[in-house]
C-alpha cells in the first residue's frame, strides 16, 4: 500500500491510524503513571516522616497547601485522590487496554485498522479532554478532589474539587465506552478469513471481555456520577440525608437521599474496574509465555471459559467493597458467596498459565521475566484478597493497609509488572527496534525489589490495625510503634523510582538507536508478527488468512519449531 | 501459626475478637501454604524446563480441560465449606442480630468533623431528645434540656467508658459525613452514615484504654479524630458514671473538647 504524503499534524496527532493513536495512548499513559507515581512519592514522605518538611518541594508550595514546607492534610487528601484517580483511569487502564488493544487487537485478528477509526480518534481525545480537566483541577482555587478516588458523599458534596473531578471522568467514561464499542465490533467483524473465535489468541479474546466488562459497568456510575454533579451545582439531595449539621451548621440540602446509593453506583463499576484492569495483562502474559516457553498455551479453552464467567460474575460481586458500610447485613452473604465463586475463574487462568510452563523451553527473554513474575505477585494480590471477601474477616482488615497492599499487589505487582512485559514484548513490533536486554534486566530485578518492599510492609500494618488515608499515622497512639515500616515502604518507594530510570532511558534510546531487528523477532506465530515492523498504514500488504490456532509452537514434525497462523498448510 | 506473630495483631478485648482471629489465623495459614507450595512448583518447572541447547519443547502437554480445572474446583469446593460451616454463622452474630440481654447497657456514639460525641441516658435508661437547632460549642449534640429524659444524660467527647463483661449496644449516628467506628482490639469496624442509627455490640473483655479511630476519610482532621475507649470494671464504671451523672452535664462536655 503506497504511503500518501500527510501533513505531520495529520500524520502523529490528529491520526485515525490505530496503532498511531495506541502510541497517543502509550504515551499519555505512561505519562499519568509517572505523575501519579510522584504524587504518592510525596505522601511516602509524610507517611515516613510525619510532620517534618517535604525536601526540596515544601518551599515551592504555597504557605496554604504546605505551611513551612510541612504537608498539609489538605494537599495529603488532594494527592491521595488524585494518586488514586491517575494511576487507574489515566494509566493502567489506558495503557493495557487502550494502548496495547488499540495496536495489537486489529493485527491479531488481521484487519487493517479498526472498524471505526474517527469514532476511535475521538475516543483518545475525549481521553486527553478528561486528563486535562483533572490536571486544571489543580490549578483552581478550590484544588482537586479531595475525599478519595471513591468521591463518597457526602464528604465529596462538602469539599472542593468535586465537580471538576465529575466533569473529566464523563469525558474519560465517554472515551472508554467508545473505545470499548470500537474493540468488540472490530475483533468479532473484522477477522481474516479463517480466524474463528477459537483460533483467537487469548489477548484478543481477553481484551474483548475487557471491552464487554467496560461497556456494561460505566454507564451506572457515569449517571450516578451526574446525580452527584446535581447535588453538588443544584442543591439537589440525591446521596444526602434530612439534618446534616456540617461543622456545627446546618447543611441547606433538603434531605431524603442516601450516601450507600452513590457506594453501590460506584463500585457497580468500581469492582469489574479491576478486571478492566487485571485482563489485558493476563492476555499479554499469555501471549508472552505461549511464545517464551514454545508450546502452546495448556488449557486454551478453559482460559476462554474463564474469561467468559469472570465476565458475568464481576457484575455480581460489588458490595463486597460494603460489608461495613451500612447496607443491610443480610446481603453481605451473598456477596461473600459470589467473591469466592470470582476467585475460581482467576485460580483456572494462573494455573493453566503455570501448567503452560510444563514441558516447555523455555527462553529467559525480558518480556519472559516480567510475565514469568506476574504469576507469584498476582498470587499473592489474589490470595491476599481472600480475607477481604470473607465477611467475618473483612471487619477486622477493612479500611486498613492491608487492603492497600492487597491492591497495589495486584495493581502494581501483577497487572504492571505484566504491562512492563507487554511494552518489551511489542516494542520490536512498533518501531522496528528492540530494546536493550541488559537494562531491560536491571529493570526487572530493581522494579521486583522496589515494588515487594513497598508493599509487603503495608501488610503488616494493616494487621496492626493501622487505617488507611491517614495523613499522621503518629496522631493515633496505636500506631506509633508500627512506624518503621512506613519508613521501610517509602525507602524501597524511591528504590522503585530508581529502577524506572533504566526503562525510560532504555525505551528512549532504543526508539532511536536500539538493534535494528526482523520483521519477527520473538519467532512468534500470531497474525501480528506477519505484517513488517512497524506496520504501514493499513498493516498488511497482502490479505492474510488463517490456517490454524494461534500457539503452534514446536508441532510435531516441524523443522522449524513454530508454525505461523497464516502459513499455508504443507 | 507462631509466624503470625511477627504480624502483630493487637490484643484481643471482646468476646467476638476469638472468633475473627480465628479466621484471620486459618486463612493466612492456608494462603502462606498455598503460596509456597505453588511457588515451589512454579520455580521447579522454570528450572526443570529452561531452554538447554538442542532441547525442544513438548507439544502434547497442552491438552486438558479437566485437570485445568482441578485447582479452581477443589478451591471452591474449600471456599463454599468455609462460608457455610464458618463464615455465615459468625457473620450472624457479630453483625445481624444483636444478642438478647436484659443487663446490657446503651450508648449513642454521634460522630462529627472531627470528634465523637458520646451519650449515656443516665439513671433513667432513656436517652433525651436532640434538636439540630440547639447544637451549639457547649451543645454539640443539640440535646434538648426541657425533656425531662434528658436532664439526667451524660454527654462527653471523644471518651467511651465501657463496663467489663458487660454487653453495650452502641447506637452509631452521625451528624455530617461518614466516619467508622474501629476499635482493631475489638476487632469491629462499623462505618456510620448519616441519616442512620446502625446498633453495633461489644462485650468487652479486657479491662484497658484503646484508641477509638475514625476508619473511613472524614474530611482533613481525619486522622487526628482519635478518641478513648476505656473499658473499667464494673464497679469502677458505675462509679465513673455516677461522678459525671448529675447537673454537670454541659461543663463536662465542654471540658473534653
Amino acid at each position: 500500500m503506497s504511503e500518501h504524503k500527510m501533513s505531520f499534524l495529520k500524520k502523529y496527532v490528529f491520526s485515525t491510524d490505530h496503532k498511531v493513536i495506541a502510541m497517543q495512548y502509550m504515551f499519555t499513559s505512561l505519562a499519568a503513571l509517572l505523575i501519579g507515581f510522584f504524587f504518592v512519592l510525596v505522601m511516602r514522605w509524610e507517611l515516613a516522616f510525619p510532620m517534618h518538611p517535604i525536601p526540596l518541594l515544601g518551599r515551592l508550595l504555597s504557605a496554604r497547601l504546605a505551611p513551612n514546607g510541612v504537608m498539609s492534610p489538605q494537599l495529603y487528601n488532594m494527592l491521595g485522590a488524585m494518586h488514586g484517580t491517575a494511576m487507574i483511569f489515566l494509566g493502567i487502564a489506558p495503557l493495557g487496554f487502550a494502548a496495547f488493544g488499540n495496536y495489537v487487537l486489529p493485527l491479531q485478528v488481521g484487519a487493517p485498522d479498526m472498524a471505526f477509526p474517527k469514532i476511535n480518534m475521538f475516543s483518545y481525545w475525549s481521553f486527553v479532554i478528561g486528563a486535562l480537566i483533572l490536571a486544571a483541577s489543580f490549578f483552581l482555587p478550590s484544588g482537586p478532589l479531595q475525599s478519595g478516588w471513591t468521591a463518597y458523599p457526602p464528604l465529596s458534596e462538602i469539599t472542593r474539587g468535586t465537580v471538576f473531578w465529575i466533569l473529566a471522568m464523563v469525558f474519560i467514561i465517554n472515551s472508554s465506552l467508545l473505545g470499548a464499542i470500537n474493540f468488540i465490533v472490530t475483533g468479532l467483524n473484522m477477522r481474516a478469513p479463517g480466524l474463528t473465535l477459537g483460533r483467537l489468541p487469548i489477548f484478543v479474546w481477553a481484551q474483548l471481555v475487557t471491552a464487554a466488562i467496560v461497556l456494561l459497568a460505566f454507564p451506572p456510575v457515569e449517571a450516578g456520577a451526574v446525580l452527584l454533579l446535581m447535588d453538588c451545582v443544584a442543591h439537589t439531595s440525591f446521596y444526602l440525608p434530612q439534618g446534616l449539621m456540617i461543622l456545627g451548621h446546618a447543611s441547606g440540602a433538603s434531605g431524603g437521599g442516601q450516601p450507600i446509593l452513590w457506594q453501590h453506583l460506584f463500585w457497580f463499576l468500581g469492582h469489574p474496574e479491576v478486571y478492566v484492569l487485571l485482563l489485558p495483562a493476563i492476555g499479554i502474559v499469555a501471549e508472552i509465555i505461549a511464545n517464551n516457553s514454545r508450546k502452546p498455551l495448556y488449557g486454551y479453552k478453559a482460559m476462554v471459559g474463564s474469561l467468559l464467567a469472570i465476565l458475568v460474575l464481576a457484575f455480581v460481586v460489588w458490595a463486597h467493597h460494603l460489608y461495613i458500610s451500612g447496607m443491610s447485613p443480610f446481603l453481605s452473604d451473598f456477596f461473600a458467596i459470589t467473591t469466592l465463586a470470582i476467585s475460581v475463574p482467576s485460580v483456572i487462568l494462573l494455573t493453566c498459565l503455570v501448567f503452560s510452563l510444563q514441558g516447555g523451553s523455555i527462553r529467559f527473554t525480558t518480556p519472559m521475566l516480567f510475565a514469568l513474575s506476574f504469576l507469584p505477585l498476582f498470587g499473592i494480590g489474589g490470595l491476599t484478597g481472600i480475607p477481604l471477601g470473607v465477611t467475618v474477616t473483612d471487619i477486622y482488615l477493612h479500611d486498613t493497609y492491608y487492603v492497600i497492599g492487597h491492591f497495589h499487589y495486584v495493581v502494581v505487582a501483577g497487572i504492571l509488572m505484566a504491562l512492563f512485559g507487554g511494552i518489551y514484548f511489542w516494542f520490536p513490533k512498533w518501531f522496528g527496534r528492540k530494546m536493550n536486554e541488559s537494562l531491560g534486566k536491571w529493570h526487572f530485578w530493581g522494579t521486583l525489589i522496589g515494588i515487594n518492599g513497598t508493599f509487603f510492609p503495608m501488610f503488616i500494618l494493616g494487621l496492626a490495625g493501622q487505617s488507611r488515608r491517614l495523613w499522621n499515622p503518629l496522631a493515633q497512639a496505636h500506631n506509633v510503634p508500627w512506624q518503621k515500616w512506613h519508613v521501610v515502604s517509602s525507602v524501597f518507594s524511591g528504590i522503585l523510582l530508581l529502577a524506572q530510570i533504566p526503562f525510560i532511558y532504555n525505551f528512549f534510546h532504543s526508539l532511536f538507536q536500539g538493534e535494528k531487528v526482523s520483521d519477527n523477532p520473538w519467532e512468534a506465530t500470531t497474525l501480528d508478527w506477519a505484517c513488517p515492523s512497524p506496520p504501514p498504514h493499513g498493516n498488511f500488504s497482502s490479505p492474510v488468512s488463517v490456517h490454524r490456532g494461534p500457539y503452534e509452537y514446536s508441532p510435531p514434525n516441524n523443522r522449524d519449531g513454530w508454525v505461523p497462523q497464516n502459513a499455508e498448510a504443507a | 501459626m507462631r509466624l503470625l506473630h511477627i504480624f502483630g495483631l493487637p490484643p484481643a478485648a471482646s468476646t467476638y475478637a476469638a472468633d475473627i482471629d480465628f479466621g484471620l489465623r486459618l486463612l493466612f495459614a492456608s494462603i502462606i501454604f498455598i503460596f509456597f507450595s505453588w511457588s515451589v512448583y512454579l520455580a521447579y518447572l522454570v528450572f526443570r524446563y529452561r531452554n538447554k541447547p538442542g532441547s525442544r519443547a513438548e507439544y502434547e502437554k497442552s491438552a486438558g480441560i479437566s485437570k485445568a480445572m482441578m485447582p479452581g474446583a477443589i478451591v471452591l469446593v474449600l471456599e463454599m465449606i468455609l462460608i457455610i460451616v464458618w463464615e455465615i454463622p459468625v457473620w450472624g452474630k457479630i453483625k445481624e442480630e444483636i444478642p438478647q440481654d436484659s443487663n446490657k447497657i446503651e450508648i449513642n456514639v454521634l460522630a462529627q468533623q472531627f470528634a465523637w460525641n458520646i451519650q449515656y441516658p443516665g439513671p433513667d435508661g432513656k436517652f433525651g431528645r436532640r434538636k439540630k437547632e440547639l447544637v451549639n460549642f457547649s451543645n454539640p449534640i443539640g440535646l434538648d434540656y426541657n425533656d425531662p429524659a434528658a436532664k439526667d444524660d451524660v454527654v462527653l467527647a471523644n471518651e467511651l467508658h465501657l463496663p467489663l463483661g458487660k454487653m453495650a449496644v452502641i447506637h452509631l449516628m452521625s451528624m455530617d459525613v461518614i466516619h467508622d467506628f474501629a476499635v482493631p482490639e475489638f476487632r469491629i469496624k462499623q462505618d456510620i452514615v448519616p441519616g442512620m442509627d446502625i446498633p453495633l455490640w461489644i462485650t468487652p473483655t479486657k479491662v484497658g484504654t484503646y484508641d477509638l479511630a475514625c476508619a473511613q476519610l472524614c474530611g482533613f482532621g481525619h486522622s487526628l479524630m482519635v478518641g478513648h475507649v476505656i473499658v473499667q470494671s464494673p464497679e469502677d464504671f458505675a462509679a465513673w458514671l455516677k461522678s459525671k451523672a448529675p447537673v454537670s452535664q454541659t461543663a463536662s462536655s465542654t471540658n473534653n473538647f
